[in-house]
């Protein structure tokens, strides 16, 4: 057993990074020591991390290696953190990309470097805190802060529209969770704690349930997001530097799906089946639409995002389906399109980094320049729409399985998702590597250096591994899983 | 305690007035350097009243047949306002003698107001409250319009005073309504006469809502809140950050008092008032604000907002609204300091800054600052982990304590569109570029460490809320004794 307090290093010690990286005095030669400082920085919080997994007992229900401290004097809030079999990969997901986005901004961060290093580590420290979080206060000021480093990385590194983007994200997200923060103080005042993991179960009537769940889930619904509440999202993407939308894509929709079942599951179950359809015609609306939307766009970016919003149609399906299968598919599947969408943003900003354009129809006929950068991309596009053997497919099997034991429809819908999920993937991938390069612009584009190999190859690893070996991560999360399914069950009499 | 003569002296109101008697003697006789001298006496005296203010806590003495009263809340409100003005002296000195305005009977005056707020804060008398806001008051008058060439400060200085004089009248008119209805000028007197009463009658009813009126205009509440924006632009801006910081302190402390000591029997009655008084500041603070061009107009209609949340405090009338509103105007203290004490030192072009837009680039110039200034903006929207968020927090838990959740949803819907022009002042500072501004920062030691105390209490307060939240336990289990 490690008898330091590990979680609290791991969150804390990309705080000290951004720390160390405010007092180097930025000038010409220093910028490459603030690049490092970060990058090993974020590398040690990821080797934090695999210890914090090799900590973890399988065997063990609910939180483990708790750190709890004394917070606030007149209130039962405290410092309480510990990781449980859901949030576990969430942490692993957020401190493996990381170092990727750091690598990722290497050369196409030309301004205030300084700041956006520290801004990025800041946002490492945040989304770890959210996710350690045991102590509900504590959770939502982490998932607040959130908002402050991604304001920032929109507004300054952003794109031509990056103003209107940053803002919208900003005061939609804001607007979304100010109504959780209420909610969580009412649900102080009736239990007088703020433990998570005492709150899981059925404390509150039926009728206070349905309205606290509205307010957790006009929070989380934002976040996710879902269809009607999406629109933030392909604009925040497209402004985005390349490295921000990995990380608004890889983790922070994450938050949305999390905290779906943590709170809207976990302590709201009555109201979780009362709304269930609710979130079921949602997600579908979600899958259809989207995609059909996504199939419509020319920015590369765009298209993935719209992508993004139909795959989180898929989680929030699996999360409310409340079946093992569901929820654990849920899960993959976040894990996974954390994964693979990263990685399809970092291609785009590959092809973005030379050519300055995301245009799809610019480009054309890459296979016969960029090979190498052809058959990474093609693994994420594969593994985006679900090809066996990739992370992808693993997940939104479980889903449909779980789907055809609820509803034979919702499963057929979910189903069609992944259909025009490959329409719209190999229209992308078709149009921008395959045909003929006519474009002179194009002729002189060189393959991935190998910088970007160092990006590449790990995350194709790992979209293999959690394709071929799904039971590594499945098996730590069966007893929380579990353990959310049965306080459902219970609740609804089932 | 006996009323010896220097149990006397040593009353922090009686040792105030003296001292301020004092000053302004050396000022007058004093030929050179009087401004710079006169504001390190008031701070060392400022220093040692606050001292006062804290040990005086069992002097039973010289309460002046009930005149006056004492309790911990008042005691940490009349602490607040003799931090604030310390502060606001010392960030505001070298403005003064920048803008060739050092004249000493600026401190004088600020002394002066302070002791009507003390006088005020602890009032326990009509006439004594009154007494208490007519001092403070008239000091502000001339404060106000102290840049005596200057159209504008002018021109501010006679709306406050016309606006101020004329609420004064309505206050006093309550005063006398109040007096003649229930026979006695004294709180716990009218509290008693009124406590056999089964409901309000008419004249009472109209004597509360008079003084009310008179007490929302000096806490700046809406729809008595038209001067604030004025004066907040028109007056020097170092008189400005005064403005923001102190009177309001002491304003809503009375606010508190006025409502929860004579007329807590009938919460029905007044609360009424305040719900709406609350609700309205809450938006019109905010969307006010929004098309504002001047930082400090911006600031006027954003403590406008901030008196909206503190009143949802009032409304909620229990112990955790007494919590809420010590933990958010200290909180609110401290951001105001912080802010101003930059507004205070920088220049644009060399002239202070005035309009929001030349705030532009600040953060390829002053990295700090701007780090800073956003750090304030945050806090003041309420965005976690910064101090802001801790005191709207506060201020939420006491609402739904209070069963008031619509007020407490609509606060924290407000304080989304507040949030926009926050965010607005960072995004001018990183977002829009320019290369060739020319920004000074003219601060002195004593500002520069009062600048990075508020930036440490603002950032690191989520690390030990405990040292704030446990005083405030204290006031608001000794308020409701």
């Amino acid at each position: 057993m490690i008898d330091w307090p590990i979680i609290s290093v791991t969150i804390f010690l990309p705080l000290l990074g951004s720390l160390i990286i405010f007092l180097i005095k930025e000038d010409e030669s220093s910028s490459n020591n603030i690049k490092w400082a970060a990058l090993w920085t974020s590398i040690g919080t990821f080797i934090l991390s695999c210890l914090i997994w090799l900590q973890f007992d399988n065997a063990f229900v609910g939180y483990q290696l708790i750190e709890k401290y004394q917070w606030f004097s007149d209130f039962n809030f405290f410092y309480h953190v510990g990781v449980d079999g859901i949030s576990l990969f969430m942490i692993l997901l957020s401190t493996f990309l990381i170092p990727f986005c750091i690598l990722a901004s290497w050369v196409s961060i030309k301004k205030r470097i300084k700041e956006y290093m520290m801004a990025f580590l800041f946002l490492e420290t945040v989304m770890l805190g959210m996710f350690f979080s045991i102590d509900i206060l504590l959770f939502y000021i982490f998932f607040e802060s959130v908002l402050i480093p991604m304001f920032l990385i929109i507004g300054i590194w952003g794109g031509e529209n990056r103003i209107y983007a940053s803002f919208k994200f900003f005061l939609y997200t804001l607007l979304g969770s100010v109504l959780m923060l209420i909610a969580i103080i009412f649900m102080y005042q009736i239990t007088n704690t703020m433990n998570i993991s005492e709150l899981q179960g059925n404390f509150f009537s039926k009728k206070v349930q349905l309205y606290l769940w509205l307010a957790f889930f006009a929070s989380f619904a934002v976040k996710i997001p879902m269809w009607p509440f999406h629109t933030w999202l392909p604009d925040a993407h497209v402004e985005a530097p390349t490295a921000g939308s990995v990380i608004l894509a890889g983790v922070l929709l994450k938050m949305g799906g999390y905290g779906f079942i943590r709170f809207s599951l976990g302590m709201f179950p009555e109201a979780s089946a009362y709304f269930m359809p609710l979130i079921m015609t949602l997600s579908v609306i979600a899958i259809i639409y989207t995609s059909f939307v996504a199939f419509a766009q020319t920015d590369m970016k765009k298209l993935i995002a719209y992508s993004s919003v139909a795959h989180m149609g898929m989680v929030t399906i699996g999360i409310f389906l409340v079946n093992p299968q569901g929820l654990e598919g849920a899960i993959v599947q976040m894990i996974s399109h954390g994964i693979v969408s990263a990685a399809l943003f970092l291609c785009v900003g590959v092809i973005y980094d030379r050519m300055h354009t995301r245009e799809i129809a610019f480009y054309g006929g890459l296979v016969t320049r960029m090979p190498k950068y052809s058959v990474a991309f093609m693994i994420f596009m594969l593994a985006s729409v679900g090809l066996p053997g990739t992370s992808g497919f693993v997940g939104e099997f479980l889903i449909i399985l779980g789907a055809f034991k609820f509803n034979t429809f919702i499963a057929l819908f979910a189903a069609s998702g992944i259909i025009l999920g490959a329409i719209y993937m190999l229209y992308l991938y078709k149009n921008i590597i395959f045909g003929v390069l006519t474009n002179d612009k194009l002729k002189e584009i060189l393959d991935l250096e190998t910088r970007e190999k160092l990006i590449m190859y790990p995350i194709i690893i790992m979209v293999i591994i959690i394709g071929v070996f799904p039971n590594i991560f499945l098996d730590s999360m069966h007893l929380s899983v579990e353990l959310i399914i049965s306080n459902y069950e219970i609740a609804n009499g089932k | 305690m006996e009323n010896s003569f220097i149990n006397i002296v040593l009353f922090p109101e009686i040792a105030l007035s003296i001292a301020t008697v004092i000053l302004l003697l050396i000022g007058l006789f004093q030929k050179k350097n009087s401004f710079k001298n006169i504001c390190n006496l008031s701070i060392l005296t400022l220093i040692f009243i606050s001292f006062l203010v804290f040990l005086n806590r069992d002097f039973a003495l010289a309460n002046y047949n009930d005149f006056f009263t004492n309790s911990a809340f008042i005691q940490f409100f009349k602490g607040l306002i003799i931090i604030g003005s310390l502060a606001t002296i010392i960030i505001a000195k070298n403005y003064f003698i920048e803008l060739k305005l050092s004249r000493f009977e600026i401190p004088i005056l600020i002394l002066f107001s302070i002791l009507g707020m003390m006088v005020l804060i602890s009032s326990n008398d009509l006439i004594s409250m009154y007494l208490g806001i007519e001092l403070q008051s008239l000091a502000l008058y001339v404060v106000a319009a102290i840049k005596r060439d200057s159209l504008q400060s002018s021109e501010s200085g006679v709306k406050y005073f016309v606006l101020g004089a004329l609420s004064s009248g309505i206050l006093l008119y309550g005063c006398s309504l109040i007096y003649g209805f229930t026979g006695s000028t004294n709180f716990q007197d009218i509290q008693n006469n009124l406590n056999i009463l089964n409901h309000l009658n008419l004249g009472i009813m109209f004597g509360l809502i008079f003084v009310l009126v008179g007490l929302a205009f000096k806490v700046s509440a809406v729809p008595f809140h038209m001067w604030t924006p004025d004066v907040y632009e028109g007056a020097p801006t170092s008189i400005t950050a005064f403005f923001a910081i102190v009177p309001k302190v002491a304003a809503v402390a009375l606010i508190f008092r006025f409502c929860l000591e004579p007329f807590k029997d009938f919460y029905s009655e007044w609360s009424q008032i305040i719900i709406f008084l609350s609700i309205a500041s809450m938006f019109l603070g905010a969307i006010a604000a929004i098309a504002q061009k001047s930082i400090k107009r911006l600031l006027a209609y954003s403590s406008i907002g901030h008196v909206g949340y503190i009143l949802i405090g009032l409304v909620a009338a229990n112990s955790a609204g007494i919590k809420g509103v010590s933990i958010y105007m200290s909180i609110y203290v401290v951001m105001n300091i912080a802010v101003f004490s930059i507004i205070l030192s920088l220049k644009y072009n060399n002239v202070f800054i005035e309009k929001i837009r030349e705030f532009s680039g600040l953060s390829k110039h002053k990295p700090l600052i701007s780090l800073s200034l956003s750090i304030i903006m945050l806090s003041m929207a309420g965005i976690p982990p910064f101090a802001g968020f801790f005191g709207k927090f506060y201020i939420f838990v006491a609402a739904l304590k209070a069963d008031l959740i619509l007020l407490a949803v609509l606060g924290v819907i407000s304080s989304v569109i507040s949030a926009f022009y926050y965010l607005r002042i960072i995004k001018v500072m990183y977002f829009d570029e320019q290369e060739n501004a020319n920004f000074q920062l003219i601060i002195n030691s004593q500002s520069l460490f009062l600048l990075i105390f508020c930036m440490l209490f603002i950032s690191l307060f989520v690390f030990y809320p405990s040292f704030l939240t446990s005083i405030s336990s204290y006031i608001s289990i000794d308020y409701f004794q």
